[in-house]
């Protein structure tokens, strides 16, 4: 029983005897259990090579999907621009959905609306949700763009969103002039990545599709930077602090980081920051523009090039050493501008720091999963530490990854190991972590079941996990943190090495057996 | 010249896949570049171009290679008679699935892997039957078919599912650029059935833009899964086809239908003698309290 004088969370509340007791009262009396012995050996089973192979067989199932859907990502891209509103046609529980999983990894409020379609829309069409619901957004949120996505269901039933959007204007129930861009985004085609493609595009046609006449590149002497689906702040901090130390005037289209981020000073920010429009209606007249994640942003990619006829420069995500050296190399050739000194003394330090580090991270073996151009950033910058990523799996990786990260680990010797997984999900990692051991894996949150199965199989087993990518849950303010440039891939770096150093303490504590090499210096 | 998108609707049977696919035979002899593409789950909207029994639809090959993105354009377009390029978006069996989603899916497939070259002067989309839900108005949506052509007959049922079509019509064309471009009158050799089809043209704002007559030659072509200007190029049926693919080549008459009410397309079917003239006397009458006349 809980103590008002003393309370308890759930644990250590429920190691209690009385607690234990009533829980096993529940498992023996109700649950219709099969034996502890049959569960353990059920379980020995799904950790070897024989479950393995049938695993990797599987055909018409997904287990512990490594990705997310297309409106979740529809949802972020919306939030990077000024006063706007998400907007999602279709049903309210995705939206709930989105918001709480936002909540979750960033731990701040996430204002998006849904027109909360039900029976009678499914049948009837959704054409009067879409009316009600834009004119109500304004009228209660007062945001100067609305940013419309779908759900499945609005999809399926094959609502029109141009057509239902321009009926709303045309019966006055918002302004003619009201901005309201628009994607359709099917949470059975693609994952989150495709959701902000499609938003994105969405936006930028929306405002500049029918106003190239006066669009010249190179007009305002900026470059774009397209962060694609971007859930690290640190990651547009430090793309504008680069940019900003070379003098590159430049604009971030969709930048969350104000919203995303808001002080807690008693007042509530509904908004903040952002891109403005004024900046998306500028936008073709740039120098050119940058995709931070080119291989998550085909749609963009091909409007740029097509409509604004930017030449987009085919780079890879500037994680990592050289990646962030091509990177800015490209940015100093288009811009003119030199790179400052002070980013040439960053990459020094970075340097300086994989040298130290490296005795600790040579040869050591890492498993992970994400995004199609985080894990081949991430995997990138492995090599570059003489790390080997041993598996790389990538649930909304398409072929094209596939081919472009073999190009990559083919040409180190570090990458000579690494198997790539496309299309898998993490009950395959899961099995991967089992029969392949690697020191660690990399990846979300979700990953802490694998560890925990693994340590049940034995200590020696167990693959802890380090925690970069998205969603983090069960950590607080890592989505601060960077990833990209050298200022990320000093922080990823501590992140690795620390942990290679945290669970090497951890195996040298024994008192007496192997306290040896439990040293004070590392 | 400019591509023209145009979408064949009418009701089920009344023969909008023979129609389209003769039209576009016409079309395709004259020189026109012309791609079909079926938004039918039957896939029957090629088979006479191609000589085949159904084509391999869209949505069969992406559920073989497991999603549609694993396509490529090559997998799914076929070119048959003419140089006639054939996509069909195919759909589930019946009573399961929605075949609605299965023809944006396909649009979409078509749009991204960029099927629309700059050389094609048509694509004609042969829809299903009815409109029966959002999908099936994916060809319709802005940006792609702006004209659309009703194939209909002298029967009652075919004309008030034309009258219901252009309902829907009416719906896309306020918002956006699509027009009704006219009536086929596919005939079923009822009586005055030109006429008939001209007077409710009329009332829907519109043109019958051709009238074609029934012949057997039609159906001596297609069990041989060929169209007639194919199969017997001199046949005075293949001339039909090839007035009514000049007709649409020089249409000019896109119009925002007027739909008619229940009550006048009834009064249309009674002054052509289609409909008795309704006896309110008899409504709800037992045999034994008014009989039947003899």
């Amino acid at each position: 029983m809980q103590k008002v004088d003393d309370i308890k969370p759930c644990y250590p509340l429920f190691r209690q005897d009385e607690y234990k007791e009533s829980l096993s009262n529940k498992q023996d009396n109700f649950e219709e259990r099969h034996e502890a012995s049959k569960v353990q050996d059920t379980f020995t089973w799904t950790t070897t090579a024989e479950y393995r192979d049938l695993n990797f067989k599987r055909e018409a199932l997904t287990v512990n999907p490594a990705k997310a859907c297309q409106p979740l990502g529809a949802v972020l891209c919306a939030l990077g621009f000024e006063k706007t509103m998400p907007y999602v046609h279709g049903s309210q529980g995705c939206v709930a959905y989105f918001r709480t999983y936002f909540n979750r990894h960033f731990r701040e409020p996430v204002s998006c609306v849904s027109d909360s379609m039900t029976e009678d829309a499914a049948v009837f069409g959704g054409q009067k949700n879409m009316i009600d619901g834009l004119e109500n957004a304004i009228a209660l949120y007062k945001p100067e763009m609305i940013a419309v996505s779908t759900t499945c269901m609005a999809e399926v039933i094959g609502d029109d969103l141009n057509a239902f959007i321009l009926n709303t204007k045309k019966a006055g129930n918002i302004p003619n002039d009201f901005p309201t861009p628009y994607a359709h985004t099917p949470s059975f085609v693609g994952s989150h990545v495709t959701g902000w493609d499609n938003m994105f595009e969405g936006v930028m046609r929306y405002f500049t599709l029918n106003t190239m006449d006066d669009k010249t590149p190179g007009k305002n002497g900026k470059i774009n930077i397209v962060p694609g689906f971007e859930t690290y702040l640190g990651n547009y901090r430090v793309i504008h602090r680069m940019l900003d130390e070379m003098g590159v005037a430049h604009t971030m289209l969709s930048d969350p980081t104000e919203v995303l981020d808001t002080p807690a000073d008693g007042q509530y920010r509904m908004y903040a920051g952002g891109t403005t429009q004024a900046e998306v209606k500028d936008a073709p007249n740039a120098t050119n523009t940058f995709l931070l994640q080119p291989l998550q942003l085909d749609k963009t990619r091909k409007y740029v090039e097509g409509t604004w006829k930017h030449e987009v420069p085919k780079l890879n995500p500037p994680m990592g050493l050289e990646w962030t050296d091509e990177w800015l190399m490209k940015v100093a050739e288009v811009t003119g501008r030199e790179i400052p000194a002070s980013l040439l003394k960053e990459r020094g330090r970075l340097v300086d720091m994989i040298t130290d580090s490296h005795t600790w991270l040579h040869g050591k073996k890492f498993g992970l999963y994400g995004d199609p151009d985080f894990v081949m950033g991430m995997a990138k910058f492995l090599t570059e530490l003489g790390a080997e990523p041993t598996h790389i799996l990538c649930n909304n990786g398409s072929k094209k990854w596939d081919k472009a990260m073999r190009k990559v680990m083919d040409e180190t010797p570090y990458g000579q190991n690494a198997k790539l997984y496309p299309g898998a999900d993490l009950w395959h990692f899961r099995s991967l972590m089992f029969t392949e051991k690697p020191d660690f894996m990399i990846g979300n949150s979700y990953g802490k079941f694998i560890q925990r199965d693994t340590l049940h199989k034995g200590k020696e087993f167990e693959v802890p996990l380090i925690r970069i990518g998205f969603p983090i849950f069960d950590r607080h303010h890592l989505h601060r943190s960077t990833t990209l440039g050298y200022e990320g891939a000093m922080q990823v770096l501590t992140t690795l090495v620390n942990a290679v150093l945290e669970r090497l303490d951890e195996e040298t504590r024994g008192m007496g057996t192997t306290d040896y090499n439990h040293d004070l210096v590392r | 010249m400019a591509l023209r998108q145009c979408a064949i609707y009418g009701k089920g049977g009344i023969g909008k896949s023979t129609t389209t696919q003769n039209l576009v035979a016409a079309l395709a002899e004259s020189g026109k570049k012309v791609m079909i593409v079926g938004c039918d789950p039957k896939a029957d909207s090629t088979r006479l171009i191609l000589h085949s029994k159904a084509q391999n639809s869209v949505m069969e090959l992406a559920a073989e290679a497991g999603s549609v993105e694993d396509l490529e354009l090559e997998d799914v377009l076929s070119v048959g008679y003419g140089g006639i390029k054939c996509v069909e978006s195919g759909g589930p069996e019946p009573g399961v699935g929605c075949a609605g989603r299965g023809v944006i899916t396909a649009i979409n497939f078509l749009e991204e892997e960029g099927a629309y070259t700059d050389d094609l002067d048509f694509v004609f989309y042969d829809v299903l039957g009815d409109v029966v839900c959002g999908g099936f108005a994916m060809p319709i949506r802005e940006n792609k078919a702006q004209e659309i052509y009703i194939v209909c007959s002298g029967e009652m049922m075919a004309m008030y599912a034309a009258n219901n079509i252009a309902k829907g019509i009416v719906k896309y064309a306020n918002s956006g650029s699509v027009r009704l471009a006219g009536l086929i009158c596919n005939s079923r050799q009822t009586d005055r059935e030109d006429e008939l089809i001209e007077a409710l043209a009329r009332m829907l704002g519109t043109q019958m833009i051709h009238f074609i007559p029934r012949a057997n030659s039609v159906q001596h072509a297609e069990i041989r899964r060929m169209t007639v200007i194919e199969y017997d190029p001199t046949n005075p049926q293949a001339d039909e086809y090839r007035s009514l693919a000049k007709k649409i080549v020089e249409n000019k008459k896109f119009v925002i239908p007027t739909p008619i009410t229940m009550d006048e397309l009834e009064a249309l079917l009674m002054e052509f003698g289609i409909m008795e003239v309704e006896d309110a006397s008899i409504i709800g009458k037992k045999a034994a309290e008014v009989p039947v006349a003899a």
